[in-house]
């Protein structure tokens, strides 16, 4: 019985052992690229150390073009606390009136931010560029932060999730004992809220940290641009060699500093990712 | 804890007869908190959109400025080759894409659902990693290990993956890697929330565990399923970056014109025809739009019936 069970459990771990060596490849490959430099990166073999760089390119990566990337770095850092913090206070206050607050014309407000949902952010860029541009805000943090203050879906989570967990009564209670509306909000209302909250807060941080169309199409001051367009532009002159000085070398290093933060998060905050996935597949 | 209880006890009492300027004063409030979100709804998701369409009606040219051109763009568009091959493309890759990586997902769901070990929480973590990488770098990486002079895998599968028949393929994997490990997790909460009772008693009546997978599990979740179809679908239509990102690998087997997205930006951005931009995105945007609701309402029929 018991070598039968075993049995039956070494297909399946073989099949995931392949699979999680797919999705590690270029995790393994980028952490050993970046320990090379640029003759070692195209002559050694790709997924094993050779001269050890790592230092080198981790200067070089912060020095380049006056240390430009640290100005991307916190831009990035910058745009998606911001964008992450503002989304997220907005969402709370129309998720925690939809719920809990009757006023007219709610119902179908809500309804047509169900029927918004859908808008695919793609069709927007360009018609919201050319508004910003009129309204002298492009190539300005502006321009990347204020669109990402929109989040149907958070405000739509938050809906749910306050209408499920926040009784009435306790809103009740609170005014009786004469809390404003801000108060009972504050005090009664957010703190029930929280798990949900830091999901959405968690989702519009990396939704911005990862951000690349918005910032490609606003900005054109390069002393503006998030990591991915700073990225981009190295990437680009250093593979179509028109006289950038970036090399491979310091792209695929300054790509590893770029994911760090992100893996040590997304490690860190595993419960509130998954929470955040299951909340919206459940609804 | 206790104070709250024979509070809200007493509620009913005081908001039965609560008098109309109650109701006018909360009103109010609802109003003031939906406020910013209602004007950032406006500003950029309703205005946009209309005046999208309102470009999209229009041209502009030397000789006469800009000027109402009713749905000239549109008829353009339907019969632009470049806007159409985009549109094939990302159909055909779409209908390929989808199904290898919601297969893919399933597959790994179904297997940590299987399988409760510490290698298969490891697994879970590694699935799921590369969801938090941003989509250029991702991109970028891919593009590293597609070369032929800096990745080991043309090496050895004697491919070239960025030549022109092959880099679609090539794309897809990156998206597959991306967000497979996302919709794993999405089918994955979905399966732990059935009851473990129906497969045990198919157990007891001697299915395997992989007849349990297939013919029990797997049905269960389909509302899950249909769901990561459909934003899978939705992402592919509006693709974008992926191959922005690789274009200068190969700029021969990705062209300007490789998806509509791509199409839409350069027509904007390197030859500042916005109001043709603004039809290719508007119909985009539309197909996206209604192929959504239709797909969730047939979907919706099917799964009462």
């Amino acid at each position: 019985m018991n070598s039968k069970s075993e049995r039956a459990g070494i297909v399946p771990h073989l099949v995931m052992g392949v699979m999680a060596l797919y999705f590690l490849l270029p995790f393994w490959w980028l952490l050993v690229a970046a320990t090379k430099d640029n003759d070692g990166l195209f002559l050694s073999a790709p997924l094993w150390f050779s001269d050890f760089h790592l230092i080198d390119n981790l200067k070089t990566v912060f020095s380049q073009e006056n240390g430009i990337y640290l100005v991307w770095l916190r831009n990035s850092a910058l745009y998606a606390v911001v964008s992450g913090v503002g989304a997220t206070v907005v969402s709370a206050l129309a998720g925690y009136a939809f719920a809990k607050l009757r006023f007219p014309g709610r119902t179908k407000l809500f309804a047509l931010l169900l029927g918004l949902i859908m808008v695919p952010a793609t069709a927007l860029v360009l018609p919201t560029y050319l508004l910003m541009s009129k309204a002298g805000l492009v190539d300005s943090i502006w321009a990347v932060i204020l669109p990402s203050l929109l989040n149907p879906f958070g405000v739509y989570l938050l809906r749910v999730y306050t209408h499920e967990s926040l009784p009435d009564e306790m809103l009740e209670a609170a005014r009786i004992d004469g809390a404003g509306e801000l108060r009972v909000f504050t005090s009664v209302a957010l703190p029930a809220m929280r798990p949900a909250l830091v999901t959405v807060l968690l989702f519009s941080m990396v939704a911005s940290w990862n951000n690349f169309f918005l910032p490609l199409v606003m900005l054109s001051d390069d002393h503006l641009f998030p990591l991915t367009v700073g990225l981009r532009t190295w990437y680009m002159s250093a593979t179509l060699g028109n006289g950038g000085e970036a090399l491979f070398n310091v792209i695929v290093t300054g790509a590893l500093v770029a994911i760090l933060p992100l893996i040590v998060a997304f490690l860190l905050l595993q419960r509130y990712w998954r929470g955040g996935l299951t909340i919206g597949a459940v609804k | 804890m206790t104070q709250v209880a024979t509070r809200s006890a007493a509620a009913p009492a005081v908001a039965g007869p609560a008098p109309r300027f109650k109701r006018g004063r909360e009103a109010a409030v609802g109003w003031l908190f939906v406020a910013p979100f209602v004007v950032l709804l406006v500003a950029f998701l309703l205005l946009p959109m209309a005046y999208a369409l309102k470009l999209s009606l229009y041209r502009s040219t030397l000789i006469e400025g800009e000027h109402f051109a009713f749905f000239e763009n549109y008829t353009q568009a339907f019969n632009d080759p470049l806007v159409r091959e985009g549109v094939v493309r990302v159909i055909l890759f779409g209908l390929v894409q989808t199904p290898v990586m919601i297969g893919v997902a399933l597959l790994a769901a179904l297997l940590i659902d299987h399988a409760t070990s510490r290698f298969s929480r490891f697994f879970r973590l590694a699935a799921f990693v590369p969801y938090a990488v941003p989509v250029v770098i991702g991109t970028l990486m891919w593009g590293f290990l597609y070369s032929k002079d800096t990745g080991p895998l043309s090496a050895v599968l004697h491919v070239d993956f960025l030549s022109s028949n092959v880099v679609l393929a090539s794309l897809g994997n990156v998206v597959t890697w991306q967000w497979a490990g996302y919709n794993m997790i999405v089918l994955y909460a979905a399966l732990q929330g059935l009851p473990r009772e129906v497969y045990e008693s198919a157990r007891i009546d001697g299915a395997g565990p992989a007849q349990i997978a297939w013919r029990i599990k797997t049905p269960m979740i389909s509302s899950a399923i249909v769901l990561a179809t459909l934003f899978t679908i939705l992402g592919t239509l509006q693709f974008f970056t992926e191959p922005l990102i690789l274009q200068p690998l190969n700029p021969g087997s990705i062209t300007a014109h490789y998806t509509p997205n791509v199409y839409a930006f350069n027509q904007a951005f390197s030859f500042q025809q916005y109001n043709y931009s603004a039809a290719i995105s508007f119909l985009l945007g539309a197909v996206v739009f209604v192929g959504s609701y239709v797909f969730l309402f047939a979907t919706r029929k099917r799964s009462a019936l």
